[in-house]
């Protein structure tokens, strides 16, 4: 009876600190969000969607930011994407167990926790310098190397996850292997695939530090790739710093987009996955 | 070939009728080798398979000498034995002893692990299917094969049996739409999935899953089909329409089945080959190896004692 008691206590116990931390966790996450909320919703407005960034003391906007991030995005994602399937392909299909796609893997992993400032360092020193100029292109590059482990780690995963007997079935039909691929192995995993391009992509629209040294930022509409662009990280970053109360607005507002933008990736992505699961 | 032209002909256009059309007289069209007698839990279809199983039967698959290896370890020693054509032989042994490994020899799909290796001779029609460089893919549409658990495609019934067609032959979507449909009603799913060829193969139940993967299999007009324990995963309604169903393509088919069930391989196999520790210990008629085995091992599997 004592035994039993004490270890009700004990559950009980372990149980309150679990929920404790969570708490604690949680309550950071709540601060952040509702900050982000009360300063940022007043500078939502019509004006935040159709006007380019002011200089200090006008009214004005954020949509050349807003356009370059979208730019920036698009472009990283279009080159980030397609290199890493086929990477992640290479790894889960043909280089299973071999020293090569070890150390591919091992590698690929390291880039994934590697601090984007040093991709953007490297950018800098790859493009900015050689071109002689910030430019949209690097920005976009210094993303797309954000975005391309991303994409390899999940697409691996997702493609280990579809059993071999299903390879085996279609490879029994006489399907080559790269048909097998294409046609079967694909598909089984293609929720999986889309929600990592997603989190990706929602991973690399907050970015600033890579942008810092290769996009830098541009106060005008610019629709030059080979020139700096304005993009919502880098404004945020500049405006927030400002002493200027209308830049902070301004900043808080891009900051609750971002937020937001980041949000509903996240959601479609966990539907796609949830869609999927109760699909099989 | 010695039955009169006029049968095998009424029976491909009434077998239905057949039954009670010749079922009176005693006759004993069977070869000897066939085993109702042994354990008559599942009466076979009578119609199908009495034609072609009176002539002597041909060697389709010749397996002779072959070792297997995972690495360093060696999981078949020196097999030796014959498929014949249109008829069901039944690969039966303990857990481990190498009857799937055997199976997945005949179409090379072992060669998608490294690591596996076959060595000695496996001849279909005559041609040895492991000489170095051969086709793998073209050999493999030769030869179908319906796993343990069943496979469909993440994709719509029609597109899982129309997959394997189009990967070797470009028809016209009329001919494909009658050789889809002919493949799932051989594999007597028809009926069950006519009005909704266009929804996942998914969606359907076990059963019907492993009947899918048999029309797909059998789509491509195979020569060989290899069963791996192919209603194990399936109840008892299941399996039995699966064990109809292999008596029903042992007209067309040289058939090979892995199973644990005793009573499967006695009531659907011609021959049984007992298999233990990576050894064929006995090859023969499936009613022989169930009634009289020659070998001490096999009757001690058979009758329960080990395994």
């Amino acid at each position: 009876m004592e035994l039993y008691s004490r270890r009700r206590l004990t559950n009980w116990l372990v149980i309150g600190l679990s929920v404790v931390a969570t708490a604690f966790g949680l309550l950071w996450l709540a601060l952040v969000l509702s900050t982000l909320l009360i300063n940022g919703v007043g500078a939502i407005g019509p004006s935040l969607f159709t006007q380019m960034t002011p200089p200090p003391g006008s009214s004005g906007g954020l949509l050349n930011a807003i356009a370059g991030s979208l730019v920036m995005t698009l472009i990283a994602t279009l080159i980030g994407t397609p290199t890493g399937i086929l990477a992640g392909t290479f790894l889960a299909e043909y280089a299973r167990g071999s020293r090569f796609g070890e150390v591919v893997r091992f590698v690929n992993d390291i880039l994934l926790s590697a601090p984007s400032i040093i991709i953007g360092l490297f950018v800098y020193e790859v493009m900015v310098v050689r071109m002689g100029h910030f430019s949209a292109w690097a920005g976009a590059v210094a993303l797309a190397i954000i975005t391309i482990p991303v994409v390899v780690r999940t697409t691996e995963d997702m493609l280990r996850l579809v059993p071999s007997a299903l390879r085996e079935a279609a490879a029994a039909l006489g399907a080559p292997q790269w048909k097998v691929i294409v046609m079967v192995t694909y598909r089984a995993a293609a929720q999986g695939m889309m929600t990592g391009v997603l989190l990706a992509i929602a991973r690399i629209s907050g970015e600033t530090a890579p942008l810092l040294f290769t996009a830098l930022n541009n106060q005008f509409w610019s629709g030059d790739l080979n020139g700096p662009m304005a993009n919502l990280p880098v404004v945020i970053f500049q405006f927030a710093m400002s002493p200027y109360a209308d830049w902070q607005r301004l900043a808080w507002g891009g900051a609750l987009l971002i937020t937001a933008s980041i949000l509903v990736l996240n959601i479609t992505a966990r539907l796609l996955a949830a869609w999927s699961s109760f699909k099989q | 070939m010695t039955t009169p032209a006029a049968r095998p002909l009424l029976s491909a256009a009434h077998s239905s009728e057949r039954t009670s059309d010749d079922g009176a007289p005693p006759r004993q069209p069977r070869p000897p080798l066939s085993a109702p007698a042994v354990t008559p839990l599942v009466q076979r279809l009578p119609a199908a398979d009495e034609a072609p199983n009176t002539a002597m039967p041909a060697t389709k698959v010749d397996i002779r000498n072959v070792n297997f290896f995972y690495g360093k370890f060696q999981a078949l020693h020196d097999i030796s034995l014959p498929l014949y054509d249109r008829r069901v032989t039944a690969f039966i042994g303990p857990s481990g002893c190498g009857k799937s490994t055997l199976l997945r020899i005949l179409n090379r799909i072992y060669e998608l692990y490294p690591g596996q290796v076959a060595t000695g001779e496996v001849y279909l029609d005559g041609a040895n299917i492991l000489t170095p460089g051969l086709d793998v893919n073209r050999l493999r549409a030769k030869i179908g094969m319906v796993f343990q658990k069943p496979t469909p495609f993440p994709m719509s019934i029609y597109d899982n049996v129309a997959f394997g067609i189009g990967l070797y032959e470009k028809l016209p979507k009329s001919e494909l739409d009658d050789r889809v449909e002919s493949a799932v009603r051989r594999a007597a799913l028809w009926d069950e999935v006519k009005d909704k060829l266009r929804d996942s193969g998914l969606s359907l139940s076990g059963g019907q899953q492993q009947r899918l993967c048999i029309a797909r299999a059998i789509a491509i007009e195979p020569e060989v089909l290899l069963l791996d324990e192919p209603a194990s995963a399936l109840d008892p309604i299941s399996t039995q329409r699966i064990e109809e169903l292999i008596a029903e393509l042992k007209t067309d088919y040289c058939i090979a089945i892995v199973t644990h069930n005793m009573q499967q391989a006695a009531r659907s196999s011609d021959y049984t080959a007992f298999l233990y520790l990576g050894e064929l210990v006995e090859f023969d008629d499936t009613e022989r190896i169930f009634t009289h085995p020659r070998e001490r091992r096999t009757e001690d599997y058979i009758t329960g004692r080990f395994g």
